[in-house]
């Protein structure tokens, strides 16, 4: 990887350190409500499997956890941060809040609140795709305990079947909510639950933004030249509770310092002051950039936003003046 | 007009559809190669093949998911469910992507899919095959609910919920599918919204949707013969929403309300249709509105414990005998 690239992966990821971390306390000033699930600690997943795929025509969609893969496909974090401060200026138009950040324009296709609801969709989107006759892919981000819904099944049947361009990333943070995977699931290694639908799959580091990358390249490298689905799991820890609503009390301390040594944030400007590329105050002054700007330009566009109209409640139910509602014809 | 079978006015809107615009796919069990198991779909596989008249895994949720996931590109997926009673699997992706996506995303994506279904009491089914689960649909913002009680409606409803952009549900009854109308030969697209006339009267209204359209028609016919009671039909094709408008203006006129459904009475057609009275036209009634409704059991197996427990037309005659005390 250049050393250009990995300088820009280590402010992306610092970035979403910080704006999530941000996101923490404006949730505790209550500027925001509602359910609210950070990704400290698994950063080097979306920045990883993103950086491989194209920005310009790839499709993106996620679960509740999705701030910072729609920052990372283009979503401007102003307006990410004004949709969690329900303003008429986030992406949502303040209707979504944290779990349903939207972004279409860039492709990014949303966040869904219900566990494993975006593997039929992802699939759908390669159907899309697949019937317009590109070679994009859809790219779905899921969690561990997400993959013992049927719709994973189903959905890897069907990708399979038909040989949808679909590529599912399966962050594997070890827990839903408060259990354990090996509580929760027969099979703990979840890229071999995949060998029943004939899927080729890997299993790759999540702290190391570089590994992943690498991971990330061969399986889109894969799923674009037309050989169907691939699954890549991720191994991987998050930092915070699993929403601001956990007490977060269910995790052994030596657990949690294991993987604090693996932070993908440290690591990588770890790598990089160890080869020369970067210097401890280069660092410093990168993150105290990046908290200006959060606070000065992110929070601020945020704040000073209007709230949606209340009179536009009903608006959004259904299509605007559907002319087949009527039977077709002039309005 | 000609005469054509329900199934084939279903099937000829699949054809037009389908020859119209090439990102209109169907997906379901048994539609393809088989062609449909009410032959909604009899040949298709042949004419625009496997990649546009998708056999599906039984995979009710996920399929109907897949279906959801390409109209977000422009993709108009129609999706048989085989029976009614399987839609229950597909609910999550119904209700929680396809009526919320329009407006969780701030209106940035629509979900304009249609989703065909079967469903009613047929003959002896049994208890997990006899689901009437319009009520359950028609109660969700952000879904388009229909039900044709004829093939004219059958044909016009699939062609316009193609073409719209909202998520459409199209409520089919097994029993009605060998039934033979009067179809438009040229094309036609019948409104997704609104209710019809199916029969003029003065005295009482009769309220049907699907099937119960027939048994009104058939005792407001006893009741002009027998009982010199001339009852209007008021066919509730749009089950959500329902026609405010309709319902007022007959009731309006009669002053009196039968609603007659297949299912059973709780939080149903008629509960809803009451309560629209209620707020429409309460001082128009003369009388309280009577439910005719099926009992609230599931459905048994044993023919004539499945006969008393569906209402028929005897059972709407003796509603309005008891309302006029004839
Ligand atoms: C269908 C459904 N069931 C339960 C929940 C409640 N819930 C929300 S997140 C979650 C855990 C999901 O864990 P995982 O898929 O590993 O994702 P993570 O949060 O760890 O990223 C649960 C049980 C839900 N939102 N949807
Ligand atoms: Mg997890």
């Amino acid at each position: 990887m250049k050393i250009d690239t990995k300088k820009r992966l280590l402010r992306e990821m610092l970035f979403a350190r910080r704006f999530e971390e941000r996101c923490y306390e404006a949730y505790v000033e209550r500027n925001i409500g509602g359910f609210l699930h950070l990704y400290p600690g698994e950063e080097a997943c979306a920045h990883g499997v993103l950086e491989a795929a194209d920005a310009d025509r790839d499709y993106v969609i996620t679960s509740y956890r999705d701030h910072i893969h729609a920052i990372k496909w283009g979503a401007d974090p102003r307006k990410v941060m004004a949709e969690l401060y329900a303003k008429e200026t986030g992406v949502s138009k303040g209707r979504g809040g944290s779990m349903h950040i939207f972004d279409v324009r860039n492709r990014f296709m949303g966040g869904y609140a219900l566990v494993g609801g975006p593997f039929p969709l992802a699939a759908g989107i390669a159907k899309g795709i697949q019937m317009r006759g590109g070679d994009e892919i859809s790219i779905c981000f899921l969690g561990d305990a997400a993959n013992n819904q049927g719709t994973f099944h189903e959905s890897l049947n069907m990708a399979k079947l038909w040989n949808l361009p679909v590529l599912y990333v399966c962050e594997n943070n070890h827990y839903g909510i408060g259990t354990r995977i090996d509580r929760s699931t027969a099979v703990v290694d979840q890229y071999k639950r995949v060998s029943g639908y004939d899927i080729p799959s890997h299993q790759e580091d999540g702290q190391d933004v570089e590994l992943v990358y690498k991971a990330a390249m061969k399986a889109i490298r894969h799923v674009r030249s037309g050989k169907g689905p691939y699954f890549l799991e991720l191994m991987t820890y998050r930092y915070r509770g699993h929403s601001m609503s956990d007490s977060n009390a269910y995790r052994a301390k030596a657990e949690e310092r294991m993987w604090s040594k693996r932070d993908p944030v440290i690591m990588l400007r770890d790598r990089l002051i160890d080869e020369g590329n970067m210097t401890a105050d280069d660092f410093k002054d990168m993150d105290t950039e990046i908290l200006d700007y959060i606070e000065n330009e992110v929070i601020a566009f945020a704040e000073q936003s209007p709230e949606p109209h209340i009179s536009e409640v009903e608006r959004y139910v259904l299509a605007e003046n559907d002319p087949w509602v009527r039977g077709g014809g002039a309005p | 007009m000609t005469e054509i079978m329900f199934w084939e006015a279903v099937r000829r809107a699949h054809d037009e559809e389908l020859a119209h615009d090439k990102m209109v796919i169907v997906m379901g069990e048994d539609v393809g190669v088989v062609g449909g198991t009410y032959k909604a779909t009899l040949g298709l596989y042949d004419k625009y093949g496997q990649e546009r008249i998708i056999d599906t895994p039984i995979s009710e949720n996920g399929y109907t998911g897949l279906g959801i996931g390409a109209s977000f590109l422009g993709v108009r997926p129609i999706i048989e469910i085989m029976s009614v009673n399987f839609a229950w699997l597909a609910m999550d992706q119904l209700f929680n992507t396809a009526a919320k996506v329009r407006y969780m995303s701030g209106g940035q994506l629509e979900a304009p899919i249609v989703v065909r279904s079967p469903g009613g009491i047929a003959h002896q089914l049994g208890s997990q095959h006899s689901a009437r689960m319009e009520k359950v649909f028609m109660g969700i913002a952000g879904l388009r609910v229909v039900t044709p009680s004829n093939p004219r409606q059958a044909y016009g409803m699939l062609k316009s919920a193609v073409r719209c952009n909202d998520p459409v549900f199209i409520n089919e009854h097994e029993l009605m599918y060998n039934m033979k109308g009067e179809v438009p030969e040229e094309e036609y697209f019948h409104p997704l919204e609104g209710s019809e006339v199916a029969r003029q009267g003065r005295d009482v209204t009769l309220f049907g949707y699907n099937i119960s359209v027939h048994w009104c028609l058939e005792a407001a016919e006893l009741l002009s013969k027998n009982h010199g009671v001339e009852a209007e039909v008021i066919d509730l094709f749009t089950l959500s929403p329902l026609d405010r408008e309709g319902i007022r203006n007959s009731v309006t006129k009669t002053h009196r309300a039968v609603i007659v459904e297949e299912a059973e009475p709780a939080v149903g057609v008629g509960a809803e249709v009451m309560a629209i009275l209620n707020e429409e036209c309460f001082f128009e009634l003369d009388t309280a509105p009577v439910r005719v409704s099926a009992l609230n059991v599931p459905i048994p197996y044993n023919h004539a414990m499945e006969k008393t427990a569906l209402p028929d037309a005897n059972d709407v005659v003796e509603a309005v005998r008891r309302m006029f005390g004839v």
